[in-house]
């Protein structure tokens, strides 16, 4: 299964790679042109074309650039010269750690109340929580990060800042407040999925005839929770959790710039305000890798916890 | 720790951590007025029911679907589904009720005093844990060391027939056949020495070879450890053979119960009789003949015997007084009983025999049936990708012939019907439909052949379009077959609606209005709206209680004979052969390895595996007929 899975990734970011740099040679004006701007004079373009390599054929740029990738060098930025790995690292870190947190935070909380809500079905706890979540739900991020800052920080408690613009260069952990708000608004997003997954696993799970077996075996309602249900409720939360991942990747973008805060979405922001193509075609390579390999992994655990798909007759 | 159990006390504390003394054997078991409803509606599913099951002896409880058996065998462990509460009663194990005991004394007696064997062991048993872990659980959360609980488990799989598997402790439920899992249930059932166990139809998905060890492990296991039992079931031959004492659930009320042999061999109640009279023989070709009727719907709230919109010998009172169980015959000891208000009394005993002398044989009309072939079908073999699973086959049905197709499951007799109807490709051979050679693709049939042979799926559920009234449902082939007039094609429906006995005030319904029986009368109308020469029903009664299996086998022989049609029957169930087939063919492994005329063929096997399947029938010896023709 893993022999197929990743072989089959790997193929799918080399596509990635080709649509990527095919829709930036569809873009009008070329590199150098940007890199020029007003003092573009024809002689100067060819100069610089040459010197870009901009007037080989496409598949040689094309093979230049993925080389490139492939040995951890995707270029240098139009704007500013600097190498794209050191433009852009401190903000890929700065994301990672935002996302990596809410993760966590929010796997946690969502599978813990998730539980409580399968034990309690059918209580107005789990009634409240359900209601809760389908709000949540509904809600644009933008609208909870509004949210989440007028109550902490602006309006009635001030507590955190309400702009997370990290100095440049600051590493993330070094300004832990300024990580909060952010990191609440994701957690309050993707709770509510993993919450729904993991209830409805568990419920499933609990009503099973291996469930009502269990019971009918003599384990308590927590044994049969912990030794019975949770098992069958790890394969669909693992892929709700994947699915959340995969969600913050882009969800991530919009609260970064509410929040000013300097990750991979303001990167891209800038980049395509730019027109900074290189940078543009490594950021979306970069994500489009994330989503291939998370969605390999939640595969592969899923599979795991799943004996019936694992092992044949 | 070790808290050790008297014979006398078995009901005992036991807080985790805690030994626990198996071996609770030589209990008793009394039921006295108990009652399960539904608890927001109040709707009474269990009504009332006293009964008690003494150590060793194993209590049968008969009844079809809906009847509230299951929830009455379940809520003889003091269980109940969700939704459900026990209202009023009480069980006593060795004389303390369970229904005072609080919960947490509950869980410590279920899987060491009571336990409970499932019906289906493919959804009862944790498909993400393994076999071992799953029946190691049983025994060590009852206190019983790891090292003990190993040796007990080597000890069981012995018992039940399993020590021969390998790796089945490390294997997981889907890894192992039906069959096997319904050992693991037992053997879990049995772990602990449980003074008392509940099983749920536990045989239902088994062939009859897996269903008679396992049976007969059951039966072995219970005098072995002396372990009072209930076994529910809706199969009355299963019962039969296996119970000791037998109730007779109908509408959430015992209706009769007894020694299994007198139940069963003198049978007081209508409802009993009736069951007794829809069961087909193995033994002997018979009609069946089916209740008039449907069950009450539950909570309904008509006064008297709830049997008597159903009942051939009801009297004005019974839809008025409601009846009670009175031993039988008048003033015997009362081991035997029934709830009927005419049943016992002097008189009825001689119009209920006449009544069963209506059993006779199936006047066989075929026997000098047309001897044209319709469906020829030679040399006929089949893939699923590269493995071949039919091996030539042959076969023919002659106009007007019921053919049956016996095999068990895995044997290759529904991939055999879908061959010939189209719908699995993968063949090679020749298939002739009234001379016609028929292509392997469904799409490159004429559509004249299609319409000749029609196919009636096994589930009536799920074959139904569920948004198409049955009028609906029955003109869409008609509109796709033929170019008949619109009048032309509404007087066909009506006309097919009526020899399928189905009120023409069904038009407008849609299937989930209807019972299974009705719905399967609809799926087969459905197939015989276009006139076809052949009808393939593949298993169209397993999903059916007898009783209305039998009014759907009747209808089917009807047709046969009013209709000029054909019959490919595939079945597992011998009896069922015997009651409608004129001709036989028994498959194993993808092939034919018998056939010839029904009674020849049953009365005499050749093969040795089809001796097999006779001998490893439940052994129902025809009581009520022999009574009744006697």
């Amino acid at each position: 299964m893993l022999l197929q899975r990743v072989p089959l990734g790997i193929v799918t970011i080399w596509i990635v790679t080709m649509i990527v740099f095919a829709a930036t040679q569809l873009l009008p004006g070329n590199a150098a042109l940007a890199v020029l701007g007003k003092n573009a004079t024809p002689e100067r373009l060819a100069a610089l074309e040459k010197q870009m390599g901009l007037d080989q054929s496409p598949v040689a740029q094309y093979w230049h650039w993925f080389s490139g990738l492939l040995q951890g060098d995707p270029g240098r930025s139009l704007v500013n010269q600097q190498t794209i790995s050191s433009l852009t690292g401190p903000q890929v870190l700065n994301s990672a750690a935002l996302v990596v947190t809410a993760g966590i935070l929010g796997t946690l909380i969502g599978v813990a109340v998730g539980l409580v809500a399968a034990v309690l079905r059918d209580s107005p706890l789990d009634h409240a929580l359900a209601a809760t979540a389908l709000a949540i739900l509904s809600l644009p991020e933008f609208v909870i990060a509004i949210f989440v800052t007028v109550l902490f920080s602006t309006n009635v408690f001030h507590w955190f800042p309400a702009v997370s613009a990290l100095p440049p260069g600051a590493r993330p952990w070094d300004h832990v407040s300024m990580l909060v708000l952010p990191t609440i608004v994701l957690v309050i997003v993707i709770a509510p999925y993993v919450f729904r997954m993991m209830r409805a696993a568990t419920v499933e799970a609990l009503e099973s005839e291996y469930g009502e077996m269990a019971g009918l075996k003599g384990l308590t309602k927590r044994q049969v929770l912990l030794r019975h249900a949770l098992p069958n409720a790890v394969a669909p939360t693992v892929q709700a959790i994947g699915l959340n991942l995969l969600y913050l990747a882009g969800g991530i973008v919009v609260v970064e710039s509410v929040y000013n805060y300097p990750g991979v979405g303001q990167a891209l922001y800038q980049a395509i305000l730019n027109k900074d193509v290189p940078t543009i075609q490594f950021l979306v390579t970069l994500l489009a890798a994330f989503y291939v390999i998370v969605n390999i992994i939640t595969d592969v655990l899923a599979l795991m916890a799943t004996p019936r798909r694992r092992l044949q007759r | 720790m070790s808290v050790s159990v008297g014979t006398t006390d078995p009901v005992h504390e036991q807080g985790h951590g805690g030994a626990v003394e198996t071996g609770k054997g030589n209990m008793r078991v009394t039921v006295e007025n108990l009652t399960v409803r539904i608890a927001s509606s109040k709707v009474v599913i269990v009504n009332d029911v006293s009964i008690e099951v003494a150590a060793g002896e194993i209590l049968g409880i008969v009844g079809e679907s809906g009847s509230g058996k299951t929830t009455l065998g379940l809520a003889m462990i003091g269980h109940t589904r969700r939704g459900l509460e026990i209202s009023h009663g009480a069980i006593r194990l060795d004389g303390r009720d369970l229904t005072s005991l609080p919960a947490r004394k509950m869980t410590g007696l279920y899987g060491s005093a009571m336990t409970y064997v499932p019906q289906d062991p493919g959804t009862a048993l944790n498909p993400a844990r393994r076999i071992g872990s799953q029946l190691r659980e049983i025994l060590t959360v009852h206190g019983v060391s790891k090292r003990e609980a190993d040796e007990r488990i080597r000890e069981i799989l012995g018992e039940v027939g399993l020590d021969g598997v390998r790796h089945v402790l490390s294997a997981y439920p889907h890894q192992l056949s039906g069959g096997q899992q319904q050992r693991v249930a037992i053997a879990m059932a049995f772990a602990c020495r449980p003074g008392l166990i509940v099983m749920d139809e536990p045989t239902t998905g088994l062939d009859v070879t897996t269903q008679r060890t396992v049976l007969n492990t059951v039966r072995s296991l219970c005098s072995k450890y002396g372990v009072a039992a209930i076994y529910v079931s809706h199969d009355v031959a299963v019962v039969a053979e296996l119970a000791d004492q037998v109730a007779v659930v109908y509408a959430g009320k015992i209706v009769e119960r007894g020694p299994a042999a007198r139940v069963f061999g003198s049978p007081e109640h209508p409802y009993t009789r009736g069951l007794l009279r829809a069961v087909p023989s193995a033994e002997r070709r018979t009609r069946l003949r089916a209740m008039p009727g449907v069950r009450p719907e539950l909570g309904d709230p008509s006064p008297g015997c709830a049997f008597a919109p159903r009942c051939s010998i009801s009297e004005s009172r019974c839809h008025h007084v409601s009846p009670v169980l009175v031993a039988v015959p008048a003033g015997s000891d009362g081991s035997h009983s029934a709830r009927c208000l005419v049943a016992p009394g002097v008189g009825t005993r001689e119009a209920m025999a006449l009544d069963l002398r209506v059993l006779d044989a199936v006047d066989d009309q075929h026997e000098e049936a047309d001897s044209t072939v319709v469906l020829q079908v030679s040399n006929l073999s089949a893939h699923y990708g590269t493995k071949k699973v039919l091996h030539d086959i042959n076969l023919s049905i002659g106009k007007n012939e019921c053919l049956a197709l016996v095999g068990e499951s895995g044997s290759g007799k529904t991939t055999l019907s879908r061959c010939l109807v189209g719908l699995h490709r993968g063949w090679s051979g020749e298939v002739r439909l009234s001379d016609e050679e028929i292509t392997p693709g469904v799409s490159q049939r004429s559509r004249d052949a299609l319409q000749r042979m029609q196919y009636v799926f096994q589930n009536p559920y799920a074959s139904l379009n569920p948004r198409r009234t049955v009028g609906g449902l029955l003109l869409q082939p008609l509109e796709h077959f033929t170019k008949l007039g619109r009048r032309e094609r509404n007087q066909r429906v009506v006309s097919t609606l009526d020899a399928v006995s189905l009120p023409r005030t069904y038009l407008a319904k849609y299937p989930d209005e209807l019972s299974g029986g009705e719905r399967q009368r609809v799926a087969i109308a459905r197939a015989l709206v276009v006139q076809p020469q052949v009808l393939v029903c593949d298993e169209v009664t397993s999903a059916l209680d007898v009783s209305v299996q039998a009014s759907v086998i009747e209808m089917l022989r009807d047709l046969q004979l009013d209709q000029e049609l054909s019959i490919l029957f595939i079945t597992h169930n011998l009896p069922l052969v015997r009651s409608i087939a004129q001709h036989v063919a028994v498959m194993s492994d993808g092939r034919i390895i018998e056939q010839g005329g029904t009674d020849s063929v049953l009365d005499n096997p050749q093969a040795v595996y089809t001796q097999q399947l006779m001998e490893h029938l439940p052994s129902f010896e025809d009581p009520v007929r022999s009574v009744g023709l006697g």
